[in-house]
């Protein structure tokens, strides 16, 4: 591997570590809220990715300027404007669920909701403050 | 506050890979509505995270084989800015030399987006439409009567006051330049609905809720939401009784090009009521389960 390989691929690999990141808060976090948090970093590696590929060497933004020019691939770049209003919208969704969850059991924390259900469930002592 | 930044810095990046209408719509959404959207949730549930007990070495090492795998995959991918990369080969040469004579716009982005892939962004506008009833089911119903004697949240704060009365104006000129400018350079109907909804919101949160709901009715609010994904879809339907396929705009003027001009204006004014009316009803619906912010938060 030489150096041509290592910086042609660099973009992906940051994004490999920003969607890691954001995959180990999914897993390892309780707290939902930081789950979501850690999907949108997911998320935002996945536009990352798409608009790298679509980068071309000494292209330019794709509004044509009458000019014979190199214009960046536009399709990744429909497809990402459109899923970062979709992702805000469904945040938004993910957050309103959180609000309930918060409601309903008075806690956000993945073990404390677990162990509320089994109680409920199969009968025992409900955690402080859940209905 | 640092996702904020966060979507700043990725905007600045996106800018730099070409990729200016998503850099656009990036910027507004990250700095904006979903701070704003995450920083109310954090106000409603809990700010402080109960100490985690579980074991944080098994989703370490699945997180880094998993990495590694992927590190992996990319080694036979195309190298960052080859021309030659088959994503460059597909139909994508065709947008960018036919967008000129078929659709006779410049932005090749607004192009795809609202008349070659006009039934995807359908789809996408139908999702953030669902999403937005999705939130106002969940929270509508619970809305604290709190709210009710909510004055003004921000009374004593002159200055905050005086600039975002001097802002709102330009926000919402901004927006509409971005909806109908959106042809010819960077916009459209995502980016301006966002915009449009940043300035209800900035309204909002200084000058207390109440009075932006009379300013902007919930019930008006919730009638745009419908109507924008309407005017898309009533779009696509006109080219049905002349024959035509589903969004396909030529039939709307004298010649195809005046067409296909006038069905991305309509169908992109469709998505930026849409996009614009869900911010709006969202921050509505999270704002109103919030107690009036008190003076000593600030």
């Amino acid at each position: 591997m030489n150096l041509d390989d290592v910086f042609g691929l660099f973009n992906y690999w940051m994004v490999i570590v920003l969607m890691m990141t954001g995959f180990y808060i999914v897993v390892s976090r309780g707290n939902l809220v930081k789950k979501i948090v850690g999907l949108n970093i997911f998320q935002t590696s996945v536009f990352l990715l798409y608009i790298s590929m679509g980068k071309v060497r000494g292209g330019t933004a794709p509004i044509l300027t009458g000019k014979p020019e190199i214009y960046s691939d536009p399709l990744p770049h429909v497809l990402i404007l459109t899923a970062i209003v979709v992702g805000v919208a469904t945040t938004a969704l993910g957050l309103a669920l959180v609000v309930r969850i918060k409601n309903a059991y008075n806690s956000i924390e993945e073990d404390e909701i677990q162990k509320a259900d089994d109680a409920t469930e199969f009968g025992g002592e409900l955690p402080q403050g859940a209905k | 506050m640092l996702s904020g930044v966060f979507s700043f810095v990725s905007a600045g990046l996106l800018v730099h890979l070409d990729a200016v209408d998503v850099a656009f719509t990036e910027a507004a959404v990250g700095a904006g509505i979903s701070t704003v959207l995450m920083l109310s949730t954090l106000a409603l549930t809990a700010r402080h995270e109960s100490l985690n007990r579980r074991p944080r070495a098994i989703p370490l090492i699945v997180v880094f084989l998993t990495g590694l795998t992927l590190v992996y995959g990319t080694l036979d991918m195309p190298r960052f800015g080859d021309p030659n990369a088959p994503i460059h080969s597909h139909v994508s040469p065709k947008y960018v030399n036919d967008t000129a004579a078929e659709i006779g716009m410049p932005n090749i982005v607004t192009a795809v987006l609202a008349s070659y892939r006009g039934f995807d962004t359908f789809g996408e506008v139908t999702v953030i439409f669902a999403a937005g009833i999705g939130v106002l089911l969940l929270l509508a119903g619970t809305i604290r009567n709190a709210i009710n004697g909510n004055i003004s949240a921000m009374e004593h704060h002159l200055v905050l006051r005086v600039v975002t009365k001097v802002l709102i104006g330009p926000i919402l000129l901004f927006a509409l330049y971005v909806q109908f400018h959106g042809d010819y350079g960077p916009g459209g109907g995502f980016q301006a609905g966002v915009i449009f909804a940043t300035a209800f919101i900035i309204y909002a949160l200084v000058f207390g809720l109440e009075t932006a709901r009379r300013a902007l009715p919930g019930r008006v609010v919730r009638i745009l939401l419908a109507t924008g994904v309407l005017i898309y879809g009533g779009t696509g339907l006109i080219s049905f009784v002349t024959d035509h396929n589903f969004l396909d705009y030529s039939v709307l003027g004298a010649t195809a090009v005046a067409g296909q001009h006038l069905g991305i204006l309509l169908v992109e004014f469709g998505v930026g009521m849409t996009v614009s009316a869900v911010m709006v009803s969202t921050f509505y619906a999270f704002a109103g389960q919030n107690p009036p912010i008190s003076d000593e938060d600030w």
